[in-house]
């Protein structure tokens, strides 16, 4: 029997936080709109302050991406039409994590408009919001939280001082009611009579006061998806089902190396004369060919001759790239304890995962008369948007970059990768294409998180852990995407061999996101990085480092747990630095029934996280039993399985309960995919991976049966981070349940890496693989 | 170019296309109908399941020449009419539920699960953990738990 409860912590409280008061504009136009520049009111305080500060608990990474707007001269704004409505284009991508409801959601709150009646829309790439509209980081909540607000209560306002005026009373005496403004003696105006005459005639700066959270009738109670009507009768479009006239299907023959290239092609005409195929074009990642169907592309694709130079890592294999990550491990330092303290000392590798979507990497391009309209899910479309004029040498203004709903983007759409290469091929094919990755390009080509190791050095002395040093070695991450902007996209660039990445983003933003949630004496942890910052195709994963980094944290931490004679979680709940940590550990120990006797082989684990303005835990139950381990289901990785966990989260304040709950579902899939089974293997200069039943993300057969997601009452008022929240500690919870089951600590990472592959690598050459044809009998 | 004729969500339509094209590229390249997703065109992902004369199927590994005129071929665009209900009792419980992250999945995941309870009804049983076990449809979102929570509530109407 599966459950997932969502249990919400009892709110009898419901305290006020913050400050209410804002300035925005209204807008000059023939209809309503409201304005208020991003950035605004994110700098209420905390309302739990930790002892000691680590340097992402005073100001983390979403201070950053929050002040790194500030500056800016955009304006967000919400229009009521006269049709009743009220729309908002939002400057972020719904890839998936909920934003799009969540903004609407917001605006119902303060406008007093159902939710039906919202239409939220991606914007169009706006360059004059530099850094403010970029995906990232679990960070749209956060900073948009406070301006959606302040723009819809501006609109709320002047609707009520427009029916004021019509009806001849005074705006107290009027109410709003669910898009209307009614006065007391039950005369009514919508708010689509209202639209036209709440216009503004010319900017204007009002201020605001926004709803106390203890009149919320929206805000922080559980909502479906406003899209989900669309996704479950197909009607959701995504960037291949946008019907652009003539842009047609286009695929692209890659290198059998990791970013080879091509030297030369021996059979264009001979390709270009095939059934359905329209054009062939060497662009710089390989050959794009332009075909009716995606099908033919693939034939086409096959059939191609391509003599290819060398790629950036050919001959190389996992064990090569680790020998060089050891050479590159900064030593622990010796600490200057007591003689007798003890000392707990383990290293952990966690090998290369893969962040692709179900949604292959795709865009939409129309290169024409110095002129190019985009369509593709983008996390950075600015910055998509300045490297398409870069790479066509024309104006900004000449290139338009819709945005379109991502079909999961975890860190992979931050990249114009797709965009770049249908651009290319647009423009030397002098047609608009609709250019996709075959499946097999994604685990082969695409980015990745990248192999690392992470090493941990405690010392402990009766009650206390005196020390605690982390040293993590990664191959480079790629932050090129910066802040989503191109000048600081620069800085990531700057030589030699990407130290710009490293020194400008990679150990910043270590720093901003990484700490160790415990009470625990001397507390360092350091970053450093291997290889040029693109030689092997990287970027974040749903999370940053935090998922390998506090894995290996919490494993040592129940070792030290088990040296000093105490039980995991009293250990935790010992050391847990804040009030907030303490508070969710307990909830899972007590919802878990954490301790409850389990059968041999099977065991719980447990773990706590802070991260994203907010604190996690997660428990999980595992069973490690023959029988389970070696279940068998065709092409599949089982193995240990995770049949139960409970999670509690206080992102400060959950504005839709339901949504933050799914995202922890969410989460605690890549943590088990990221424990259990899921990485790539490199050898020979290429990815070994080609498929799902080759990179074993989670799958029905490896979910849990019972899942639990408790949201805990509003903290801090304001919401923090939850698309990536969940990865960390579900992966760490997991990893220790499977520590405890076998009583073996594993130490690398998924546990399966190293084991005998448990599939036949598909050829390179050619690169695709065409469709089987035994469908009508193979389910 | 080939004639192919086949009745799609109810209405027979013809394409002129090479027989070797698969199915999924004559649905969504031919004649735009695109709510099945590529996931992987290898039989796979599960991201194109749909149903053939009732019965899952995934038309990324089908050759268009090998459809019969007389087979029915169901997407999701076409399921609520099978019940000749504005939605489909499964859909209604994805939305119930709140299934859906990105979505790119669930059309698949949706069509994936009437079958298996349709399956398992021709069995004489109800749905079962090992039943969902065997539901081969990646989500890379992980929407896995209120899935199974799903099939199992859209059973009950169906
Ligand atoms: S696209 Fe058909 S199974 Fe993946
Ligand atoms: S909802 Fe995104 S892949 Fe399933």
């Amino acid at each position: 029997m599966e459950k997932s409860r969502a249990g919400h912590a009892a709110d009898s409280s419901r305290p006020d936080f913050g400050r209410r008061r804002f300035l925005g504009y209204v807008l000059a136009g023939p209809t309503l709109v409201a304005a208020a520049k991003l950035g605004v009111g994110t700098g209420t305080a905390e309302a739990a302050v930790p002892s000691a500060p680590e340097v992402s608990e005073a100001y983390d990474l979403n201070d950053l991406l929050r002040d790194a707007a500030l500056p800016t001269s955009g304006l967000i704004t919400v229009a009521v039409n006269p049709d009743g409505t009220a729309s908002f284009d939002m400057p972020r991508l719904e890839c998936g994590q909920g934003v799009s409801t969540l903004a609407a959601m917001l605006i119902s709150e303060e406008l007093s408009l159902p939710l039906d009646k919202i239409n939220v829309t991606l914007a169009d790439a706006r360059p004059e919001l530099l850094f403010n509209q970029f995906t990232a980081g679990s960070n749209t909540t956060f900073s948009m939280y406070t301006p959606i607000r302040v723009a819809a209560a501006i609109a709320k306002g002047q609707l009520l001082k427009a029916a004021g005026q019509l009806l001849n009373e005074q705006v107290h005496r009027l109410e709003p009611v669910l898009g209307a403004v009614r006065a007391p003696d039950g005369r009514e105006l919508s708010y689509g009579e209202l639209a036209k005459a709440a216009a503004g005639h010319e900017v204007r700066q009002v201020d605001v006061e926004l709803t106390p959270s203890s009149n919320f009738t929206v805000i922080g109670t559980p909502r479906n998806r406003t899209d989900a009507l669309e996704a479950v009768t197909g009607r959701k479009q995504f960037a291949m089902d946008i019907k652009v006239p003539d842009a047609m299907p286009t695929m692209v023959c890659r290198p059998p190396t990791i970013k080879g290239t091509v030297e030369s092609v021996a059979n264009v005409a001979e390709v270009r004369g095939m059934p359905g195929v329209t054009d062939v074009a060497t662009i710089a990642t390989g050959v794009a060919v332009r075909a009716r169907t995606f099908g033919q592309c693939i034939d086409a694709v096959r059939a191609l001759k391509v003599s290819w130079n060398q790629g950036t890592v050919d001959g190389m294999s996992d064990k090569d790239v680790l020998a060089d990550l050891e050479k590159a491990e900064v030593p622990l330092a010796v600490p200057e304890v007591p003689v007798l303290a003890r000392t707990v000392e383990k290293k952990f590798t966690f090998y290369t995962r893969d962040n692709a979507a179900l949604e292959p990497q795709c865009a939409v391009a129309d290169v024409r008369d110095g002129k190019a309209e985009i369509w593709a899910p983008l996390q950075a479309p600015i910055l998509t948007q300045q490297k398409v004029a870069g790479l066509l040498g024309v104006p900004v203004s000449a290139v338009t970059v819709h945005v379109t709903p991502a079909g999961g983007a975890f860190g992979r759409k931050m990249f114009s990768d797709p965009v770049l290469e249908a651009v290319e091929a647009s423009q030397q094919m002098g047609k608009p294409v609709r250019l996709m990755w075959h499946r097999v390009d994604e685990p082969r080509q695409g980015r990745a998180h990248p192999m690392c190791t992470s090493r941990i050095r405690a010392t402990y002395l009766g009650n206390e852990v005196l020390t605690f040093e982390q040293r993590h070695t990664s191959v480079a991450t790629d932050y090129t995407q910066g802040f989503g902007e191109v000048i600081t996209n620069m800085a990531g660039e700057i030589p030699p061999l990407g130290q710009g990445n490293e020194l400008g983003y990679s150990v910043p933003v270590f720093h901003l996101t990484v700490n160790v949630p415990y009470k625990f004496g001397a507390v360092t942890q350091l970053l450093n990085e291997i290889y040029e910052y693109d030689r092997i195709p990287s970027g974040s994963m749903r999370n940053l480092v935090n998922p390998d980094v506090r894995t290996a944290q919490e494993l040592v931490v129940d070792q030290l747990a088990a040296e000093m004679g105490k039980d995991p979680y009293r250990f935790r709940r010992e050391f847990a630095d804040d009030q907030r940590a303490l508070a969710v550990l307990d909830k899972v120990a007590e919802a878990g029934q954490w301790g409850r006797p389990m059968a041999p082989r099977t065991a719980q684990g447990i773990s706590v996280h802070k991260e994203y303005k907010g604190a996690i835990a997660t428990l999980v139950e595992i069973d490690c039993r023959p029988e389970t381990v070696n279940r068998k289901v065709r092409d599949a990785v089982t193995g240990p399985r995770v049949t139960k966990a409970v999670v509690a989260v206080d992102t400060g304040l959950a504005v839709n309960p339901r949504g933050l709950e799914a995202q922890m579902q969410g989460g605690l899939m890549d943590g088990i995919a990221q424990a259990l089974t899921s990485s790539k293997h490199l050898r020979n200069g290429a990815f070994l991976e080609a498929s799902w039943d080759n990179y074993a993300y989670t799958r029905q057969w490896n979910a849990p049966f019972d899942v639990q997601i408790i949201v805990m009452p509003p903290t801090t008022g304001q919401p923090g981070g939850a698309g990536e929240f969940g990865v960390p500690s579900a992966m760490a919870a997991v990893a220790c349940a499977y520590a405890r089951a076998t009583g073996t600590m594993p130490t690398s990472f998924p546990i399966n890496h190293n084991d005998p592959l448990f599939f036949e690598p598909k050829p390179y050459e050619p690169p695709l693989v065409q469709s089987p044809t035994d469908g009508l009998t193979k389910y | 170019m080939p004639q192919h004729t086949f009745k799609l969500n109810g209405e027979q339509v013809t394409v002129d296309v090479e027989d070797d094209v698969r199915l999924l590229w004559v649905l969504r390249d031919v004649l735009d109908v695109t709510g099945p997703k590529y996931g992987c065109g290898i039989n796979v992902c599960k991201a194109c399941t749909s149903h053939i004369n009732g019965k899952a199927f995934n038309p990324c590994s089908v050759r268009v020449t090998d459809i019969e005129p007389t087979d029915e071929i169901t997407t999701i665009e076409g399921l609520p009419g099978t019940v000749g209900q504005p939605l489909h009792p499964m859909q209604q419980a994805w939305l119930d539920r709140d299934v859906a992250q990105c979505g790119y999945c669930q059309p698949g995941q949706i069509m994936a699960a009437v079958d298996k309870v349709r399956k398992a009804r021709a069995e004489g049983r109800e749905i079962s953990d090992a039943d969902l076990d065997e539901i081969r449809n990646v989500c890379r979102c992980g929407t896995y738990t209120r899935i199974r929570e799903a099939i199992r509530a859209g059973a009950e109407h169906m």
